[in-house]
C-alpha cells in the first residue's frame, strides 16, 4: 500500500529525514518510534502533504500513485488520513458541518453520491458510540475550547468516520490519561481491517500495550535504524533510545 | 471648486429654500484628500462623472420584487425604485402604535430638512446634497409604548435607466417611549446599474425605546452608494444594530450614534465582504454623551482580489459621561496580496470611571487550519469559503429572523472566493 524509499526532507535549509525506507502492506499496524527529532511528525506531514517540506531524494508510492504530487485533500480522497499531534481549532465551523463537508468533498472526488444530513447523522451516531463521545461534540465548533484529551479523541473520531485506508496517527497518546488513551485504543482497534493499514508514530511504548503492532521502527537521525515486531517496543522501554544509537555504532564498527 | 458631478446634479432650479445650500455646495465642492474623515476614500472619479437627477419613469418600471425580497413576513414594506416610492410595490399594514407618512413634501413651499450634518463642513457634503435635493423618504414614527411585532422593510431598489441617475432619500424613525420597533434596511439591484444612491436615515429613540436595525446592502457592483446614518438615544433607549455590505463599486456609510440618555446602549454588528475593485468606508462615530452608557461593537472585513475595506471606529466618551462601557473589535482578513484595509480605531475619553477596549487586527488566513481542512479532504477553494465564512459568521450569529440569517449567508457565500485570487 505504502512504499517509502529512500526519503530526503529538508525543512528551513535543515536536513530532517535522510534516506528513511518503509514498506507497509494493507492490514498492517506499524508503529514508529523514536526520540523526539529523529523526524516522526515529518514523516507524517510529508505524507499528508503539509507545505513547507522540500522532499531532496527518494520517492513515496502510495497503491502504486506517486503519492507527493498529490495535493493534501487528494491524498484525503484516495484514503489517506493524519491524526494531527496538535489539533486545530477551527472557530466557528461546528464538527457536523465540518465532518460532513469533509466525508462529501472525499466522496464527490471518487465519484460517490453525498450523504445527506439524515444519513450522516446517523453515521456519525454509531461513531460516537464507540468512542464514548458526547453528541454534545457535535454541536460546538472544531476543537475550539476542547480539552487536550478531547481534541485527540475528536482525531480518532474524524478517522473513524471518514475510514481511511492509511491512517497515521502522529503523536495521539501524547497528553492523554489512561482512561482517554484506552478510548483511543478501543476506536483505533475497532478499525482494524484486512483492507486498512496504521502508522502510529509514537514516543513511548505506552500506546503499544493497547494497541499492539505488527511491526515496530526504530527512528533516529532521519532514517530508520531498527525494525522488529512488538517486542522491540518492549527492549526500547527498558533500555531507551540511546541503547538503539549504542547498537548502531557498534554495528557501523 | 466644484467638478461635473455637483454641476451636473445641479444644473436645474433646486427646491425652494434650498438655494442657499446648493450655492455652498457649488462653492466648496467634494471632500478631498485633506479632509481627515475622508482620507482613505478617494473621489476624484466620482467628481468627474455626471448624473441625471432623479428617474421620470421609476414609477412604471417593472420590478420583480419577490425575486430581491428577504423572504420574511413584515408589518410595512416600503419599496423605493431608483430613490422613487412606489406605492404599488409597497405594503402597509394598520398596526396600532405605528404611522407612516413622508419625511418630506415634496420639496415644494417648505425650507430645507435639517436632517443630517449640515455644518458646514466640505466633508459632509453628501448630508448637504441630500438637503437640497431629497424630495421624499418615508417618516415613520412609533407611538408611545407600541411595540411592532413583526418587522419593518424599507427597500431600495436600483434598476438600470438609460442613463446612470443620481437620487437622494431623507428617511426619519421616531420611537416614542419605550416603543419597540425592528427595521431591515435593503438595499439590492434588480438589474445592473450605475446609480448614484445618496441617504440620509435619522432614528430617533425615545426613553426606554428599542430599535433593531439590520442594513443588508447588496446593491449593484457598478453602483456608488453614499449614505449616513445618525442615531439619537435617550435615557435607557437600545439600539441594536446588524450591518451587511456586500454591494456597491463605492461605498460610504457614516454612521453616526449620540447616546445623550442616561443607560442607552448601542451594540453594532458588522461585517465587509469585497472583491474586484470594491472599495467601502464604515465611517463610525459614537458619542457618549450621559452617565452609564454602553456601546459594544464587533465588526469583521474581508477584501478579496483588488477590493479595499476602510473601517473608521470612533468613540469619544465626552465629560461627565462617567461610568461609561465602550468596546470595539475590527478584525480583518486580506485573502490577496492586492487588497488593502485599513482601520482605525480611535477612543478618546473625558469622563472618569470609564470601562474602555478597543482592537483591531488585519490578517491572512490560518495557514494551519487551510491545512487541516484540506488534510480531510476538502478542497482549497471550499476550505478557504468554509474559513471566512466562520470568519464573517461570528458577527451573524444574533440575526433574527433565522429566515433572514439564511439569506445573508447565502449572500455572504456569494461573495466568498470561489477559487485560487491570487491575481
Amino acid at each position: 500500500m505504502l512504499k517509502i524509499d529512500n526519503l530526503h526532507v529538508r525543512v528551513a535549509g535543515k536536513d530532517i529525514l535522510k534516506g528513511l525506507s518503509l514498506h507497509v502492506k494493507a492490514g498492517e499496524m506499524h508503529a514508529l518510534m523514536g526520540p523526539n527529532g529523529a523526524g516522526k511528525s515529518t514523516l507524517g506531514n510529508v505524507l499528508a502533504g503539509r507545505e513547507g517540506y522540500e522532499i531532496t531524494q527518494g520517492t513515496v508510492e502510495y497503491n502504486g500513485r506517486n503519492l507527493l504530487e498529490l495535493a493534501p485533500e487528494e491524498r484525503a480522497a484516495e484514503g489517506v488520513f493524519l491524526a494531527f499531534q496538535y489539533p486545530v481549532e477551527i472557530p466557528g465551523v461546528n464538527n457536523t458541518y465540518f465532518l460532513r463537508a469533509a466525508l462529501n468533498a472525499q466522496r464527490k472526488h471518487r465519484g460517490e453520491p453525498e450523504v445527506d444530513s439524515m444519513q450522516f447523522l446517523k453515521l456519525v451516531r454509531a461513531k460516537l458510540a464507540v468512542l464514548q463521545l458526547k453528541e454534545e461534540l457535535l454541536h460546538r465548533a472544531v476543537n475550539e475550547g476542547f480539552s487536550g484529551g478531547e481534541k485527540k479523541r475528536n482525531e480518532i473520531f474524524q478517522m473513524a468516520v471518514l475510514e481511511p485506508k492509511l491512517a497515521i496517527l502522529d503523536e495521539t497518546d501524547s497528553g492523554l490519561d489512561i482512561d482517554a488513551l484506552k478510548m483511543v485504543a478501543d476506536g483505533v482497534n475497532a478499525m482494524r481491517d484486512p483492507a486498512r493499514a496504521f502508522l502510529v508514530i509514537t514516543h513511548y511504548q505506552r500506546l503499544l500495550d493497547y494497541i499492539v503492532p505488527d511491526f515496530v521502527h526504530v527512528i533516529a537521525d532521519g532514517r530508520i535504524v531498527e525494525s522488529g515486531d512488538r517486542t522491540l517496543a518492549l527492549k526500547l522501554e527498558e533500555h531507551g533510545y540511546a541503547w538503539v544509537a549504542e547498537r548502531k555504532l557498534v554495528g557501523a564498527a | 471648486m466644484a467638478g461635473a458631478l455637483l454641476a451636473s446634479l445641479l444644473s436645474e432650479p433646486v427646491p425652494a429654500g434650498r438655494e442657499h445650500l446648493a450655492a455652498a455646495l457649488l462653492r466648496d465642492g467634494l471632500p478631498g484628500a485633506r479632509d481627515e474623515a475622508w482620507k482613505y476614500t478617494n473621489l476624484r472619479a466620482l467628481e468627474q462623472r455626471s448624473y441625471a437627477v432623479g428617474d421620470a419613469q421609476a414609477a412604471t418600471r417593472a420590478i420583480d420584487l419577490d425575486a430581491l425580497l428577504v423572504p420574511i413576513e413584515s408589518c410595512a414594506r416600503l419599496v423605493f425604485v431608483n430613490g422613487v416610492f412606489r406605492h404599488d410595490l409597497s405594503n402597509v399594514q394598520l398596526v396600532t402604535g405605528l404611522q407612516i407618512g413622508r419625511s418630506v413634501d415634496d420639496g415644494r413651499g417648505e425650507s430645507a430638512p435639517t436632517d443630517g450634518d449640515l455644518s458646514g463642513a466640505r466633508s459632509a457634503a453628501f448630508s448637504r446634497l441630500n438637503a437640497v435635493l431629497a424630495t421624499d423618504g418615508p417618516q415613520v414614527t412609533v407611538l408611545d409604548g407600541a411595540t411592532i411585532a413583526q418587522p419593518l422593510l424599507l427597500i431600495f431598489v436600483g434598476v438600470a435607466a438609460d442613463a446612470d441617475l443620481a437620487w437622494n432619500v431623507l428617511a426619519r424613525f421616531d420611537l416614542g417611549a419605550g416603543a419597540s420597533l425592528k427595521v431591515i434596511e435593503h438595499h439590492v439591484a434588480a438589474s445592473p446599474n450605475a446609480h448614484l444612491g445618496n441617504l440620509v436615515v435619522n432614528h430617533a429613540l425615545g426613553a426606554g425605546a428599542h430599535l433593531d436595525l439590520v442594513q443588508l446592502q447588496e446593491a449593484a457592483p457598478a453602483a456608488t452608494l453614499i449614505r449616513r446614518t445618525t442615531c439619537r438615544l435617550e435615557d435607557t433607549a437600545v439600539l441594536s444594530m446588524h450591518t451587511v455590505e456586500t454591494g456597491a463599486q463605492l461605498m460610504r456609510h457614516d454612521l453616526v450614534v449620540d447616546l445623550v440618555g442616561r443607560g442607552a446602549r448601542f451594540e453594532s454588528r458588522g461585517v465587509f465582504a469585497l472583491q474586484g475593485r470594491q472599495h467601502a468606508d464604515t465611517h463610525m462615530v459614537v458619542t457618549h454623551d450621559a452617565r452609564d452608557t454602553a456601546c459594544d461593537i464587533v465588526w469583521r472585513g474581508v477584501a478579496d482580489q483588488r477590493s479595499r475595506g476602510v473601517f473608521h471606529g470612533a468613540i469619544t466618551v465626552a465629560p461627565g459621561a462617567d461610568g461609561s462601557d465602550a468596546k470595539l473589535s475590527n478584525k480583518n482578513l486580506l485573502l490577496s496580496p492586492n487588497a488593502e484595509i485599513d482601520t482605525q480605531p480611535v477612543l478618546e475619553i473625558y469622563a472618569d470611571e470609564v470601562k474602555a477596549a478597543h482592537g483591531a487586527t488585519v490578517g491572512q488566513l490560518d495557514e494551519r487550519a487551510l491545512f487541516y481542512l484540506r488534510s480531510r479532504g476538502m478542497p482549497l477553494d471550499l476550505a478557504r469559503r468554509i474559513l471566512v465564512g466562520a470568519f464573517c459568521g461570528a458577527v451573524l450569529a444574533e440575526i433574527r429572523p433565522t429566515a433572514l440569517r439564511a439569506h445573508i449567508d447565502t449572500l455572504l457565500a456569494a461573495r466568498l472566493p470561489q477559487a485560487e485570487t491570487g491575481e
